[in-house]
């Protein structure tokens, strides 16, 4: 069981970190240059030279752009009308080049269009300087952007952290969701339930274990993202340990109800992988917390896992301190209370 | 004079829903005795000694074990009893020697006194050399020696077994029984449940229970003369048969 313990999660987390991003690349477009004049052919040729796209198709009909679209051999396909280069050189208005994107993936559809139309953006500019070469100099507003606290918008360094969560997150829940249970199914707990012992002294007996395992967990993962991804540990090791610690109470309490509450292990499962599904996909860790509706950010304040993701960032990436993530530790401290009582109080050693 | 009484029980009544598992039993058990509970599988044996340990509570009666109330010393109770039951219940993940060790840790044993018992125990027991195996290797017959062993490693005042020679072969089962009179002979009030026949004879005495009622209680002599029969199989038929004629 032990290597399995350990392994897993590192298997899932090289696995998990490399493939969960939204980092686009080789997106596969097609383009349909009905011009065919120096500055249509300039224009692909950016694409061309990007990085993040892939000249998959070219062709003159957009009806057949359309058909590679509907199956899924291009993701984009951009329309360079006839007359392009015409109206450009004679300054005219509204010249249009048309961008069809595939939007079954909303989120891959939104970053397409957003390095499509940078790169569009981008031609304008050149055109505009060649044209207006006097205006060139103040020619509207420079923007230079800057992203803090990963630079490189490496998606890599924003993903370990979360995984990380969600890996001890798992493993945490599972195995004390499984445990009172199974001692139920083989007929151990009533025998412990005959002798003298403590409720707390038995709840306690059930998470200290788990919760060792747990930090080795983080620790381990930890060093394995720093190794392997070259993730930034800027803030407070300590601080990530004090929060996880607490963290890891409040997801074995919650594991250890399910599992008094329960009588067989199948059904213990059954309940564990609701939590964890809502939880995980709920917590910020695929899609931001800020973006959803305003119930679900409502609901999120009882999901203890969407601290911890956020905490986990806010340390390992901006390197914050204990009073910027007060309100969360007050949060997850009170969970931790509420759950650990609720656990005593729920097993129960009389039938 | 009257014997001391390990166990004392007033109308007990054990109701799941409408089903009556225990019919307003009466019974007493004295100390040092090894007191059997007969009966068909679901005549309400389990029940009854399930709510006597403390796993399950009565619905209503006057219910006193080793002096203790059932109801208001539950924990005083469990400090003064062990129990086997029918399920086998050591940790199969555990060696011999750590399940003795945890045992003994829960009733407040001092280690250096579990070491030395169970060094002791596992000699008696002969399992010397599978002391540091894990249980889940060793035969069922020492498994469930060893099962009753730790249940009385913490000297209680009271002993009960449910079922305790379930699957175990002729031979283990007359050296299980001999372990029993030997923890009698200790001084420990022993309250067994079973539906081997031959085994009730070795009891004694006994309570023979149909349908959630006591039909009948005593020594096996007694009872085989009460109920004009050669042995106690004939003693259970009868008993037995007569409530379904009701």
């Amino acid at each position: 069981m032990l290597p399995v313990i350990f392994v897993m999660p590192i298997i899932q987390l090289i696995i998990l970190v490399n493939a969960a991003t939204y980092e686009m690349k080789n997106i596969k477009l097609c383009i349909v240059d009905q011009d065919l004049s120096t500055f249509s052919r300039n224009l692909s040729s950016k694409f061309e030279g990007s990085p993040y796209f892939v000249i998959e198709k070219r062709t003159f009909s957009s009806k057949e752009a359309i058909t590679y679209i509907d199956r899924g051999e291009i993701t984009a396909a951009i329309i360079i009308p006839q007359g392009f280069e015409r109206k450009i050189i004679r300054n005219e208005k509204n010249i249009k080049v048309q961008v069809l994107i595939d939007a079954i993936n909303g989120t891959n559809a939104g970053v397409s269009q957003a390095y499509i139309i940078s790169i569009l953006q981008d031609y304008n500019k050149q055109i505009l300087s060649k044209l207006l070469p006097v205006n060139s100099s103040n020619n509207g507003i420079v923007t230079s952007r800057r992203f803090w606290y990963n630079p490189e918008l490496n998606y890599k360094t924003f993903m370990v952290p979360g995984i990380l969560v969600l890996l001890i997150t798992i493993i945490s829940f599972i195995l004390s969701g499984m445990n009172v249970v199974r001692e139920k199914e083989i007929g151990t707990i009533e025998q412990i339930n005959v002798t003298p012992i403590k409720k707390y002294q038995f709840i306690a007996g059930k998470l200290i274990p788990f919760w060792i395992i747990g930090l080795f967990e983080l620790a381990f993962g930890l060093t394995i993202g720093k190794l392997l991804f070259d993730i930034p540990l800027v803030g407070s090791l300590g601080l990530v340990f004090g929060f996880a610690a607490i963290y890891l109470i409040v997801l074995l309490a919650l594991g250890l109800l399910v599992s008094t509450i329960v009588n067989t292990q199948q059904q213990a499962m059954f309940i564990s992988f609701f939590f964890m599904v809502v939880f995980i996909l709920m917590s910020g860790l695929f899609t931001g917390v800020e973006s959803m509706p305003e119930w679900a950010q409502i609901v999120n304040k009882a999901n203890p896992l969407a601290y911890f993701v956020e905490v986990m960032r806010m340390i390992l990436l901006k390197g914050s301190g204990i009073s910027d993530i007060i309100k969360q530790l007050i949060a997850i401290i009170t969970f931790a209370f509420f759950m650990i009582s609720l656990a005593v109080w729920r097993y129960k050693k009389i039938s | 004079m009257e014997k001391e009484k390990a166990i004392t029980v007033k109308n007990l009544v054990k109701k799941f829903g409408s089903f009556v598992a225990n019919d307003n039993l009466t019974f007493d058990v004295y100390k040092g005795e090894i007191f059997g509970f007969l009966g068909a599988n679901g005549a309400g044996k389990t029940t009854a000694l399930k709510i006597l340990c403390g796993l399950s509570s009565p619905t209503s009666g006057e219910i006193n074990v080793a002096g203790f109330d059932v109801y208001s010393e539950t924990n005083k109770i469990k400090n003064n009893i062990g129990y086997m039951s029918q399920k086998f219940s050591l940790y199969e993940d555990l060696t011999v020697y750590e399940n003795i060790r945890f045992y003994g840790g829960i009733y407040g044993l001092k280690l250096k006194d579990i070491r030395k018992r169970a060094d002791e125990l596992i000699q008696k027991l002969g399992l010397t050399n599978v002391r540091n195996e894990l249980l889940s290797s060793i035969p069922l017959g020492w498994k469930q020696k060893l099962a009753f062993s730790v249940a009385i490693f913490h000297h209680p005042k009271i002993v009960f077994l449910d079922e305790p020679t379930g699957g175990v072969d002729p031979v283990t089962r007359r050296e299980f029984w001999d372990m029993i009179y030997d923890a009698a002979g200790e001084g420990i009030t022993i309250m067994v449940t079973t539906h081997y026949m031959d085994e009730a004879e070795y009891c004694n005495r006994v309570c023979i229970m149909v349908d959630g009622r006591i039909e009948a209680i005593g020594t096996p002599s007694e009872l085989i003369k009460n109920q004009n029969a050669e042995n106690m199989n004939d003693v259970f038929l009868q008993l037995a048969r007569k409530a379904k004629q009701q």
